[in-house]
Order: structure tokens, then sequence, then C-alpha cells
């Protein structure tokens, strides 16, 4: 139960209102350091809207979300940072960061928290090796002498480059683009657009990293791939995972722990086997029009 | 594109009715437009009051040829017929013309051209093949990968640069000292001119995809530093160039840090706002910058403290040469082609750099730059005010050049008209904008040339008056055939095995 001993993602009182809608109710959870979380629940339950505010692209109405970077943080280093009026701080086993008090883009760039997008964000009129080079843009522009030295063309810019290269490669190797790699990134096929996103995301060498619906749109053999790929990422690159999925079967089968959200409120938050059989789950996946589901959750009981 | 295309073709009885049916419509559409324009004149009788003429035969003119043009638009497919047949609509409306208007009866001309155009006409439906590429191409999505030799490009490009380099030189041996000076003048610097502005905006709006409806206030900032710090403090030129610059890129910054966290329709509107408060505030603040009347007497430009006079100590004597003016004019050729070519090395240098990937990153997506760690403002901000200071040296040119300056120079036309040229060219290119500074800049002062049309439509024809009306069409067209400007393809920064053309569809456009 890493998610109880070793959180790295505290999600506490997470509320989110857009005018009358509730779209997340006084949500609180865990992830664990290391694992794959699976946040489920019908359309609408407010599961891209808990991204959002934990990448900073909403700020939450109320609520906190604090992120231990490096490793665990003591709940006393946590609320001595949250009187205070800074982002950032540090407990015994490294930084900690409050993310609802930071813009977006240094979420993703200091506190290392990447994502994907329901609708793929792709930039398509740049070939897939630079997407991969623009995600690594901070490095390199503190390589390139925030532009001055680069101009020039004094400074460490052009090995840097050559390593973000190398890193490119390495992960347009591992999702079998390699060969694609100066090609557009819109004429791609969608499946391999949606692992150019993770990839790209990936590039900027996260410690979490948010997968909003990795799976849609994608066949069964891609399907089947993706979970090697995501099961790679948590293996190999000691990424922890936070995933948004409405395919039930990649849930069940990769995921440590599943959250589960309807209406904005959670109803269930455990491991896979204990979800399956939680009757208020198979309740709100059966009263919602999605038969498929309701019946993949409920699947193993019958 | 027109329908019924890429469906079968109606039976011919069935088109030709529906072709004279769009040409009559777009005939009359023509009528209700031009009425204003060409049928109806004022001009001056001899009591100096305005007099209204009338000019139906103008007005018939013109719709006969759209409606002609509307007609083979509709009767032929493929684009070869249709330019063959314009291309003899215009010369019968040639010969026409010279014998109705100008009153030229010579038979040979007035015939042959008539004839010719005729012929070309009636060539043009047994030319009319349909093309199978551009049903082929519809077809099959995947796109032709147009490999860019880089060889061959930077050869091309340094064919180019040594032919402008040569450029005045050969004038000046073709032409003579006095004959030179329009073609350096009016088509060389004057080109390079909107060339500079054209690339400096490119990066605020081609790049960043950053839509600035008030570039020329950059201009002005630029312009008017270097006119009063040389006017009031006596500085040279070589030190007021640099402040130029960085004076606009100041105000770039201090414009852009409020706006540029508004979408990207708020920032043209804000853009087009400070265009024009900055043309009041030249305009008013006459303390400062003498209002309407403007700066005179700017110091000319020197051969880096050398002046272009006749004295003993100019520039001609120095040198051993027989005074002209031709020299100075030459130097400002040769520092505006610098000035130029320092703004199209640099952006080609910061394309290739992380920021300009930013740039370009920015344009396509701003919420995934966002979610790769970019600061979006400061981003945008770069490209503001590196816009703005190049800029900011084009404008402190200008005002050495001229020697006087006055709010005048800078209205919105002037941006609209920098604005027209990145977007003719192709947003982000920057041998677009070059062309399309040559075709719009070079195609202005080429206008004043067409005397023969003189001939045509009377003495008091100035083709000049018809520049914006030219111009409007030009845009239209453009935007109706190549509707991403003239190299609509975007090159990639970077690249592992091939440098591949990035198809236009696919690249952004950034907002508003
Ligand atoms: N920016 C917004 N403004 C107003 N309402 C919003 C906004 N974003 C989300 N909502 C509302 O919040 C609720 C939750 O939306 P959200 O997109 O988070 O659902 P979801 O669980 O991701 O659904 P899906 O499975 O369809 O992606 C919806 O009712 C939605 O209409
Ligand atoms: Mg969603």
């Amino acid at each position: 139960m890493r998610w109880q001993s070793d959180p790295l993602l505290h999600v506490e009182h997470l509320t989110m209102r857009f005018g009358g809608i509730l779209a997340v109710n006084d949500l609180s959870f865990t992830a664990g350091r290391g694992d794959i979380t699976a946040l489920i629940g019908p359309n609408g339950a407010g599961k891209t809207t808990v991204f959002n505010c934990i990448t900073g692209f909403y700020k939450p109405t109320e609520g906190r979300i604090a992120f231990a970077r490096d490793g665990r943080a003591a709940d006393a280093d946590v609320a001595a940072l949250t009187q205070t009026s800074k982002r950032h701080g540090r407990s015994a086993s490294g930084d900690i960061y409050l993310l609802e008090r930071m813009p977006d883009f240094e979420i993703s760039a200091q506190a290392k928290v990447a994502r994907t997008f329901q609708n793929i964000r792709l930039f398509q009129g740049m070939t897939v090796l630079e997407n991969l080079i623009v995600a690594q843009h901070n490095p390199l522009m503190q390589a390139s002498g925030w532009t001055l030295l680069g101009l020039l063309g004094v400074g460490p810019y052009r090995a840097r480059e050559r390593d973000a290269i190398e890193k490119a490669k390495f992960w347009l190797n591992k999702i079998n683009l390699l060969e694609r790699a100066d090609d557009a990134a819109g004429d791609l096929p969608y499946g391999d657009q949606r692992r150019l996103e993770i990839a790209r995301a990936m590039c900027m060498d996260p410690v979490l990293l948010c997968l909003d619906e990795p799976a849609a749109g994608l066949n069964p053999r891609e399907t089947a791939d993706l979970n090697t790929l995501l099961c790679m990422l948590r293996d190999e690159q000691n990424t922890s995972l936070l995933l948004i999925e409405h395919d039930m079967n990649v849930v069940m089968q990769i995921s440590d722990h599943v959250v589960v959200l309807d209406y904005g409120t959670k109803i269930a938050d455990g491991a896979p086997a204990a979800i399956r059989s939680d009757p208020k789950v198979i309740a709100a996946y059966l009263g919602v029009a999605d038969e498929e589901e309701a019946q993949a959750v409920a699947g193993d009981r019958t | 594109m027109p329908a019924g295309r890429d469906t079968s073709s109606p039976p011919a009885a069935h088109r030709l009715n529906h072709a004279l049916r769009e040409a009559g419509f777009a005939a009359l559409i023509a009528i209700g437009l031009s009425f204003p324009i060409l049928a109806l004149g004022a001009e001056p009788d001899i009591n100096n009051q305005l007099a209204l003429q009338t000019r139906w035969s103008w007005m018939f003119t013109a719709a006969v040829l759209i409606g002609s043009a509307r007609f083979f638009a509709v009767m032929l497919d493929s684009s070869r017929a249709r330019l063959l047949a314009i291309a003899g609509l215009l010369c019968t409306a040639f010969g026409f013309g010279t014998w109705y208007f100008a009153g030229i009866a010579d038979p040979k001309i007035v015939g042959g051209t008539i004839a010719a155009g005729v012929l070309a006409m009636l060539a043009a439906f047994p030319a009319d093949k349909p093309e199978k590429n551009a049903h082929s191409a519809a077809k099959t999505p995947a796109r032709p990968a147009t490999n860019l030799s880089s060889t061959a490009a930077s050869l091309f490009s340094a064919a180019g640069i040594g032919a402008l380099i040569a450029f005045p030189l050969a004038m000046l041996w073709w032409f003579g000292s006095a004959g030179s000076l329009k073609w350096i003048n009016n088509y060389g610097i004057q080109i390079l001119i909107f060339v500079m502005l054209g690339w400096g905006l490119n990066i605020v709006v081609g790049l960043a995809g950053l839509l600035d409806l008030g570039y020329v206030a950059f201009y002005a900032v630029g312009a008017y530093t270097y006119a009063l710090l040389a006017t009031q403090f006596d500085l040279s030129f070589w030190i007021c160039l640099p402040l130029a610059g960085i004076m606009a890129a100041f105000w770039g910054i201090l414009l852009g840090f409020p706006v540029l966290r508004l979408r990207g329709d708020y920032l043209a509107l804000v853009t087009l706002a400070f265009g024009e408060i900055i043309h009041l505030v030249l305009t008013n603040w006459s303390d400062l910058t003498n209002g309407e009347a403007g700066i005179l007497s700017i110091p000319r430009v020197t051969f880096f403290g050398i002046p272009f006079t006749a004295g003993e100590d100019g520039f001609a004597h120095l040198f051993g040469l027989q005074f002209s003016p031709i020299h100075r004019t030459i130097f400002l050729f040769y520092l505006i082609l610098a000035l130029a070519l320092i703004t199209n090395f640099a952006t080609l240098r910061l394309r290739r750099l992380p920021i300009g990937r930013a740039w370009e990153a920015l344009r396509e997506d701003e919420i995934a730059c966002r979610s790769l760690g970019i600061n979006t403002t400061n981003t945008k901000l770069t490209a503001f005010a590196l816009g703005a200071m190049f800029g900011g040296f084009a404008g402190s040119f200008f005002a050495v050049r001229q020697g006087f300056i006055n709010p005048n120079s800078f209205t919105f036309m002037e941006s609209a008209w920098i604005l027209a040229i990145v977007v003719l060219g192709g947003m982000g290119s920057q041998i677009g904008v070059a062309l399309a500074a040559i075709v719009m800049v070079g195609g202005t002062e080429a206008l004043r040339e067409l005397d023969f049309l003189k001939q045509l439509f009377g003495q008091d024809f100035n083709p000049v008056q018809y520049r914006m009306l030219i111009f409007g069409l030009a845009m239209v067209l453009m935007m109706i055939w190549r509707p991403r400007g003239f190299v609509s393809t975007r090159t990639p920064s970077i690249f592992l095995k091939e440098r591949k053309a990035v198809a236009a569809d696919l690249v952004g456009e950034g907002h508003g």
C-alpha cells in the first residue's frame, strides 16, 4: 500500500466550482511513489478537472495539493509550508511543492509533474523530433545562456543539444517512431500521436506523469502496447503515473491503486481487486448509460 | 474551389447554361461594385468646382472582363487552360483598349492583338484536359516530402547575397551615376527597408504567431530616437542605431507586458491602438517632436565619420573620386542591406535555438507549451521585443536616409503594408517575406513606370492612384490561390536523417 506508506501526491479537500457547477467536491486522495494510480469515473465525473487542478491549469476553489517530489514528506513539514505564503519548501527527504499555489509552467518545470491531454495536443506543424526537443526547453535554454551565448555560438549549447537529440532518440526507440523522426507530428496516425505525446512528456524527466485517457481511440493491439509502455515507465524509469482511463481492462491490468469519482465526489479508493467488487462503484457505472464499462467493472464477479 | 469540380462533369449544354448564368451574375456584381469607383468620377472643372463625370465605358469594360473571366473559370477545368483563356482575354482587351480609349487606330496593333487574344481564348478549350494529379493528390493522403537539399539552398542564398552586393555597382555601370539613382534608391533601398521590416515582424507574427497590427509604432520610435538624439545631442548615427533598437525593444516590452497575457484577438486590438497612440503623440507633442512639421535637417549618414560632401574632407575627395551624390545612396544601400542581413541571420539562428523553437511551439499550441514548462509570457515578450528592436533599427535607418521625418510616415497603412508582406510571403518564411516585399514595394514603384497605360487610358490616368485597388485585388486572388502565402511550407529547425518540409495545412497560424 504505497499510497499510504510513501505517497508523493497528497490531494486534500480539493473543490472546484465553475459558477453553479460543482465539478470536484471535497476530494482527498494520495498517489503512491512508483505506483500507477488510476482515476476513474463516468463521463463528466470531474476527472479531467482534477488533472487541471494538479497541473495548474485551473486554480482550485478550495483545497491543498502537496507534492513531495523527492521522498516522503513529514506531515509537519507540509503543514509548516502551508502556514507560509511560499510555494516551495524543503523537508528532510527533499523538496515539497504546494501545487495549488504555482502557475502551470512552474509545476511542470520545477515540481516535475508532466501531463498529456484528453484531446491530443502535439505541435502538429513541427516534426516528431522537434516536439521532443521543445519538451527539453528549460535545460536547453540554460545551456544556450538564455539565448545570448547561443546566438554568439559560444558555450555548451551545441553539446547539450546533441544530448537532447540522444534523449529524443531514446524515447523514439521506445515508442517505435524513430523512423518517422523527421515527419510532421500532425502526419502521424492517431495511435502514434498518442504515444508521441507520452514520449514528449517523458522528455521532461517527470517524477509524476498524468495521462488523460491515453488509450482512447486505440485498437486492442495498440492498447496492449500502451500497457507495456506504461509498465515500463513505472518499472524502468521510476516514474509515478496518474492515469485517467475508461478502458477497464487497462485499469484492472496495470494499476496499483484506483480512485473512483462520481459527480465530483470520491466514492471508492483502493486496490483494483477491491474496487472491482465495490457495490458503490458498480452502482455508479450501472447508473450511467455505459453498460459495457459497468460489465467490465462487475466482470469478474459473475 | 468552385463547386462541381471533383464531381463528374455535368453534360455540356447544362454546363454552358450554368457558366453563362455565373458569368452574368459576376458581371452584375462587377457593375454594382465598379459603379461608384469607375463609372462616377469627380473632376475639377474650369471654375475649379468639382463636377461629376460619368465613364460608363470603363464600367462596362470591367463588367465584360470579369464576366468573361468567370465564364472561363466555370467552363474550363485545368488551370493551364484557364491561364491561357485569361491571357487571351487581356490581350483582346488591350487591343480593344488601344483603339477605343487611346484612339490609336493602327489596324496592325488593334487587329493583331484582338485576333491573337481571340485565338488564345479559343485555343483554351481544346487545351482543357482535366489534370490528373489534381485528383490523385486529393485522394492519397501521403504528402510529397519535399526534400530541401541544404547545399542547393545555401548556394542559392549565397548567390542572392552576391547579386545584392553587386546590384548598386551594376546599376552604376549600366545607367551612369544620374540614371542609377532611381534604381538604387527607389527600388533597392525602398525594397530592402520593407524586407527588413517584414523580417522583423515575421518574428512576431510568423514565428510566435502573435498578431501585431501596430508594428509601425516601433519603426517610429526608432526613427524619432535617432532624429532627436542626433539633432539635440549631436550623437552620431552609429551610437544612435543601437540606442534606437534598445528604445524600440523597451517600448515593445512596456506594451507587451500587460497585453501578452491576453488572448490573441485582444493583442491585435491593443497593438492597433498602440500604433495610433504613437502616431497621435508624435503629432501632438509639439515640444518634443515638432508636431506635423516634423524634425528637419537630421544629420545625414557619414562614411564612419567622413561626410559625403563635395568639400576637402568629403568622402569623394579623400578617396580620390569625382564627387557625386550617388556615393551616399550607394552607402545607404549597403547599410540597409547589412541591417537586413543581420536581421535575417539573427532570425535563422534564433530559430535553431530553444527560444525560437519555443516561439514556433507557442504558435502551434500554447497550452501544450505550458504543460512542458515553458513560460509563455516571457517567450512572447522576447518575440515582441526582438521584433520591435529590428523595427527600431529600420526606423533609425529611415531617419538617416530621409534627413527629415514627420508623423505621416508612420500611419496604420504602413503597419498594414508590412503585415501584408509577411502574410503574402508565407508566415515564418524568410525567403517568402523577401519575395513579397519585392513584389509589393517593387510593384508599387513599377506602377510609376507604366507610361504606356497613359496611352491606353488618356493623359490624366495615373496608375499609382490605383495602387490600393490593385493591392486589394492581388490580396484577394492570393487568398484564393495561395492562402498560406508564397512559401507556405515550414522548414524544420532540426532533423535526424533528412530535412523534410512540413506541409502548409499542418502549420499553425497562432492566435487572433
Ligand atoms: N472550464 C470549465 N468551465 C465550466 N465547466 C467545466 C469546465 N471544465 C469542466 N467543466 C464541467 O465540470 C464537469 C466535469 O468535467 P470533466 O471534464 O472534469 O469530466 P471528466 O470526468 O473528465 O469527463 P470525461 O470522461 O468525459 O472526460 C463537467 O460537468 C464539465 O461540464
Ligand atoms: Mg476528461
